[in-house]
């Protein structure tokens, strides 16, 4: 039986929240809009004028801040939108969600600039794992990272929408725990980056107070929810152990993961101040910013070469 | 006690399954029988969402929708 108290109105209820009030498909998309919209005014994710790119990769979170942000752009000119995406060479995933990202962009008349690892690297993703034994998703993220920074900057982006959710954050966050990393945490948060640097795209994340859950469902009533696609490499990731953990707890104490993330933001300025004053250097082989004197895209391509040069 | 006979698709298996359940069954306690946390999918019938406390009918076909993707 439907309870009709908690309900939202007289149609019928298509998901409930964790405060237990139930809400139909129209009241949904009004409540998961607006939770965005305030997410964006509440951490000031945007400025008056921007030309944001929307980092995609075809899957239901980034479509969604793609979506959203692309209607605001509709209502207020001086927001420039456009998407880019990432094709790291991930035979039988990353094709597919590609092809999806394509329909939509075309469908909706946004410019999708598409990077690979191939031309840029000279590799795909599925080729450098056969040569290095390394950790996929340790080596894709920072190729990956890199080239969204590079190609946002080069496009002249203001910002850098992406389609992480409380979930991905909550992971985070935990995962550098468990690492002692709280470097990795200080550039966390909505807005994410530690130091500004006009060599660095500032990062936002517009989903930072959505769920999972909450983000699946916005998709699958709005039509953005495509078939499962989850990435190969990352099902046996530490990401992917901490993830389910943290699901098991939630279902088990509902609102754990608000918990996290809501303290997590309460010590993020004491984190962001700690950790100020580091400093950027260039990298001296390719000029991109970088921790070190060179960069660690730079160290695996070298890696990558090396190790193909002794086996010639 | 009557049974009712239900088809699941479960997405991120890829896998369809008949299913034979008591005639209360409810949308958690099928998650709860196939071994599914709640808290990582979305559960539709005939194309409409629908809530855990909702009861399952003969005949009816169930999506169960994996929240997780990406990488």
């Amino acid at each position: 039986m439907i309870n009709i108290k908690l309900s939202c109105c007289s149609e019928k209820p298509v998901t409930s929240l964790y405060s237990g009030e139930k809400l139909c498909k129209n009241h949904f998309t009004e409540y998961f809009e607006n939770k965005v919209f305030k997410t964006l005014r509440q951490f000031d994710l945007l400025d008056k004028g921007e030309n944001i790119g929307v980092a995609i990769s075809g899957g239901k979170d980034s479509l969604t801040v793609l979506s959203i942000l692309n209607r605001l752009s509709k209502e207020n000119p001086k927001i420039k939108i456009s998407a880019i995406a990432i094709d790291e060479g991930i035979a039988g995933y990353r094709d597919r969600t590609l092809m999806t990202a394509k329909e939509f962009c075309g469908k909706n008349k946004i410019n999708l600039h598409i990077f690979s690892y191939e031309e840029e690297f000279g590799l795909t993703l599925d080729e450098m794992l056969k040569i290095l034994d390394v950790k996929p998703c340790t080596i894709c993220g920072i190729f990956r990272r890199y080239l969204l920074n590079k190609k946002s900057r080069e496009l002249g982006l203001t910002k850098l929408a992406t389609g992480h959710n409380l979930d991905d954050e909550c992971q985070s966050i935990q995962m550098n725990q468990m690492r002692n990393d709280l470097r990795a945490s200080a550039r966390l948060g909505p807005k994410g980056g530690l130091i500004k640097n006009n060599k660095f795209v500032q990062r936002i994340k517009p989903l930072y107070l959505c769920t999972e859950k909450e983000v699946t469902t916005y998709a699958f009533i709005n039509g953005l929810l495509d078939n499962f696609n989850e990435c190969p490499n990352a099902v046996h990731s530490f990401r992917a152990q901490v993830r389910d953990t943290l699901n098991d707890l939630e279902n088990k104490f509902p609102g754990t993961k608000y918990s996290i993330e809501n303290s997590f933001l309460q010590t993020l300025p004491y984190l962001k101040e700690k950790f100020r004053d580091g400093k950027i250097k260039i990298c001296k082989n390719c000029s991109e910013p970088s921790s070190n004197d060179i960069c660690n895209a730079c160290v695996y391509v070298e890696k990558l070469k090396n190790k193909i040069d002794m086996n010639n | 006690m009557e049974k009712i006979k239900v088809s699941v698709f479960i997405d991120r298996d890829n896998k369809n399954i008949m299913i034979e359940l008591s005639n209360s069954t409810l949308v958690r306690d099928l998650l709860m029988k196939l071994d599914i946390n709640p808290v990582t999918v979305i559960v539709s019938r005939n194309s409409e969402l629908i809530l855990e406390d909702e009861q399952l009918n003969n005949n009816d076909e169930i999506k169960i929708l994996s929240v997780i993707s990406g990488g």
